[in-house]
């Protein structure tokens, strides 16, 4: 019963500076961090304080409003410091390592053999829950609330993006294992996502237990929130939580070697990034040993995530917890002058959905964009330019606006259940005005969280 | 570059908050971020964006505008000389469309670039005001309006009336909404439409379409000379309704419709109609130049062609309904001959297209543009008291088009909502 789902709509941004399929691996980092502020709306409740010893899977703090979830330490070694920041809101925990990765382990189990319940339990012990995300609210996955599905992209179709058939390969036990731990968290199904339009890696292809299912687009087919809204879209009061297919390999592990594995392998991506290749590192990795030496100039945003939705952390800052990539672009804090590089310019350089931009003739052009907002923000004028890159049946200007003027009823009839600010990123890049919609979007989500939820 | 970028950059002390001339920011950054694209960097959200700026987008609708101005500029020239032709020996001939090619250019600038210059003045001080009350820069909207208006004219306009309603547009039709995004109302057409009522004799009957009638029926005591006609193809075929039909300035009382319709496509062939070769409003007129802007438009996607063809396909139907009536000769007139005359190719492809009081949804959109199409014929043909529909068309859709949104989003929900019913 596996859906083949064709997009029209969407947009692929070529970047200048995908990462070669190479692995190399990185030294442990000096120091790694554990922020609070990777989860949206968790406020931390510690378990440790500076100068505490940890290892591999020590509860660092816990969800103070849901004190099962727990978060863990990535590495062992002794807890460095906590940053706090206005209103000593906890920013970072940061954990020097020992180089020892001393783990606390586990009997393996075969988690066919386990209760859906047990295998919760040991998710949240084991600081493995947060991976887990639910929709409505792109926040971490409530434990108590049933899921009527999991869905697992197998690709991601966001510029410059890691291939998870590399990062997979020849990992098909340990992917497979992960998928059966999540087949007993839902009555409902498994499904895994694959791009339509490539072959995917053995691991996914041969999957068992679960749904396979195909979409073929443009970005962004590979968000899980697409794929819901097409497969088996989330009505008010349903609960759909997803998982990247990376975090599936790390449940496999777990069951099978008892032990949490922090390894990451992530894509060193971006026009500005040297020496562009797969690294396997630490979650939460000091980014210093990765970007040093390895950087084409001294004026560059350092990202973590890709270049629409992940975050500015410099070029000592620490890798996400769920990114897989760090992107590197050319800061664009410079003055354009308006017939040469500016508003007027002929504009080869730039990339444009709109035909404003002669984009459209060079189409196998790969594009150094930096990060410029190319204009100023107005309000609302375009129409129709965010339907261009939204394959939702979803009316996008009316849905921000409902957003923009607290219409709950407007979110709730327009679709809010539906979306995550990812799935709005393109509409944020497109848009004329320069409007932060991926901002509005998760006002939006809380407000609805606030009232609704 | 750079040399100029340093100078305008050192000043920016003075113009920020606590600096010397705090209070002219707003032109400053308005002249500021014209020359230059400003150094802001994504900080929220997506780090990259598109190149596209509201700077671009408008530049791009005032490019298609130049196709009309051309066109405007000319034939406000031909037809003022067209009229001297009758009572001047010295310009004899003139009356064919091509002699005394620079003269009808000289006059033509003479008349139109006043009526230009004005609206962007008047319209643009208002503009500032209201940007040092808010403290922003200007908001490119006006641009557009600045040049759409003056192409709504007749010629002849008193330029003090350009400058109240234009006036009168900005700060009524707009700002007292918020400014550029927040109209209800086309600016460019609510000035017109202001005009239309406060000054009717200015702006509709048989004298104030050609450049000059005044001084004409001046010289001539009084009247028009023999032979010679002030009004518009509209102003004609208003005339069929009523008791004494004329056509260019003949009186054909008691004629029967088709010998009528025979003599208005005499005195108005397609293809003259079609390039624009007749009296009207200064970038009314030309079918061809706004076609040329449209295409523009719609070849950089910056007009949304749903409501371009739609608009069109509403006069062409509402056209041939009113030929099935046929109970007098202006519902005979063949349908396409709307889409050609008066202002209807230019209030299609510039004023209806504003996307900002356009309906906002795909399929709003459509039905807007039929609506709004078929409405401007309608308004025509049955009522004579406003020869030309599209003005009062259009503004009306505006009225409309949150409506049509509305119905839109409502099936969107109801939509949205099926699927988990029969899941």
């Amino acid at each position: 019963m596996s859906k083949t789902v064709k997009l029209r709509k969407g947009l692929d941004i070529n970047l200048l500076g995908e990462a070669d399929k190479v692995t190399v691996d990185l030294e442990m980092p000096e120091m790694v961090a554990l922020k609070p502020t990777d989860f949206h709306g968790l406020v931390p409740k510690m378990v440790v304080k500076p100068g505490d010893r940890v290892q591999v899977g020590s509860v660092v703090f816990f969800d103070k409003y849901n004190e099962q979830v727990k978060f863990v330490s990535p590495v062992s070694g002794t807890v460095e410091d906590i940053v706090r920041g206005e209103k000593r809101r906890i920013l970072e925990v940061l954990i020097k390592p020992d180089g020892s990765q001393e783990a606390i382990t586990k009997d393996s189990v075969d988690p066919s053999s386990l209760s859906g319940d047990q295998v919760k339990q040991m998710m949240l012990e084991n600081g493995l829950w947060p991976f887990m995300v639910q929709r409505p609210l792109d926040i971490i996955a409530d434990p108590n609330v049933k899921p009527k599905a999991i869905f697992v992209s197998a690709f991601d179709s966001s510029p410059l993006a890691p291939d998870y058939d590399f990062i997979v390969h020849g990992q098909d036990q340990y992917f497979q294992h992960g998928l059966n731990a999540l087949t007993k968290l839902t009555e409902g199904k498994v499904h895994l996502t694959l791009n339509g339009s490539a072959p995917a890696d053995v691991a996914f292809q041969n999957a068992k237990n679960v749904q396979i299912n195909k979409i073929v687009g443009k970005h962004p087919a590979g968000n899980v929130g697409t794929q819901i809204h097409h497969i088996d879209p989330i009505d008010k009061g349903e609960f759909v939580f997803t998982l990247k297919p990376q975090d599936v390999l790390m449940l496999g592990k777990f069951f099978a070697e008892g032990k949490f594995d922090p390894s990451r392998m992530i894509a060193y991506t971006g026009s500005e990034a040297k020496n562009r290749k797969y690294y396997r590192t630490i979650l939460g990795a000091k980014l210093t040993n990765l970007t040093q030496n390895n950087l084409e100039s001294d004026n560059v945003r350092v990202i973590s995530g890709n270049a629409l939705t992940g975050t500015n952390v410099g070029k000592d800052g620490y890798l996400g917890f769920y990114d897989a990539q760090v992107t590197v672009l050319p800061e664009g804090d410079q003055y354009k002058f308006f017939l040469t590089k500016g508003w007027l310019g002929p504009g080869f350089d730039k990339y444009s959905s709109h035909r404003l931009f002669p984009t459209w003739l060079i189409k196998n052009k790969k594009f150094r964009l930096d990060t410029n907002l190319n204009g100023e923000e107005r309000g609302f004028v375009v129409t129709g330019e965010l339907e261009k890159v939204l394959p939702f049946d979803i009316l996008p200007m009316q849905l921000i606006k409902a957003i923009m003027t607290n219409d709950i009823d407007g979110m709730e009839q327009l679709g809010i259940y539906e979306i995550a600010p990812e799935d709005f990123a393109l509409c944020e890049y497109v848009c004329t005005s320069k409007v932060e919609i991926q901002e509005k979007i998760r006002q939006g989500l809380d407000i609805i969280k606030e009232e609704c939820m | 570059m750079k040399a100029l970028e340093k100078i305008i950059h050192n000043l920016d002390p003075k113009f920020e908050k606590g600096g010397k001339w705090e209070k002219m920011y707003p032109l400053y950054e308005t002249l500021s971020t014209f020359l230059f694209t400003p150094k802001h960097v994504t900080k929220k959200g997506a780090h990259i964006r598109d190149g596209v700026d509201l700077k671009r987008t408008m530049f791009m609708v005032i490019l298609a505008l130049i196709p009309c101005l051309l066109f405007g500029i000319y034939n406000t020239g031909h037809w003022h000389y067209e009229l001297q032709s009758y009572i001047n020996p010295e310009f004899a001939g003139y009356n064919e469309y091509l002699v005394g090619f620079g003269d009808k250019v000289l006059y033509g600038l003479l008349q139109v670039l006043p009526l230009v210059i004005v609206s962007y003045a008047a319209g643009l001080a208002v503009e500032f005001v209201f940007a040092m009350i808010n403290g922003h820069g200007l908001h490119e909207g006006f641009l557009v309006s600045g040049m759409l208006i003056p192409l709504t004219m007749p010629a002849d306009v008193p330029l003090w009336m350009v400058a109240v309603a234009t006036i009168f547009a900005v700060v009524i039709g707009k700002e007292v909404f918020g400014g550029t995004g927040m109209n209800i109302l086309n600016v460019a057409l609510t000035a017109r439409a202001f005009l239309f009522f406060a000054y009717p004799t200015k702006m509709s009957g048989d004298k104030v379409w050609k450049s000059g009638t005044d001084g004409v029926i001046a010289a001539n005591d009084g009247v028009l000379p023999d032979g010679a006609s002030g009004a518009t193809a509209l102003g004609d075929l208003a005339s069929f309704v009523g008791d004494a039909p004329v056509v260019a300035g003949e009186n054909l009382a008691g004629a029967g419709s088709a010998e009528l319709l025979a003599k208005f496509q005499g005195a108005y062939d397609p293809l003259h109609a079609f390039i624009g070769m007749v009296p009207g409003s200064v970038g009314e007129t030309s079918a061809l130049a706004a076609l040329i802007g449209g295409a523009i438009l719609l070849f950089t996607g910056v007009a949304s062609w749903r409501i371009i063809l739609s608009f069109f396909a509403g006069g062409l139907a509402f056209g041939l309904m009113m030929n099935g009536i046929g109970v007098n000769p202006y519902m005979e007139l063949p349908a396409y001959y709307h889409l050609i005359i008066g202002g209807f190719a230019f209030g299609a492809v510039y004023m209806a297209t504003d996307p900002v009081t356009a309906s906002q949804t795909s399929y709003g959109k459509l039905w807007y543009g039929f609506f709004g199409g078929g409405l401007a014929v309608l308004i025509r043909v049955l009522n004579p008291a406003y020869p030309e529909g599209v003005m009062l068309a259009i503004l009306f859709m505006n009225v409309m088009a949150p409506l049509i949104d509305h119905y839109v989003v409502q099936a969107n929900i109801k939509r949205r909502q099926k699927r988990f019913k029969t899941a």
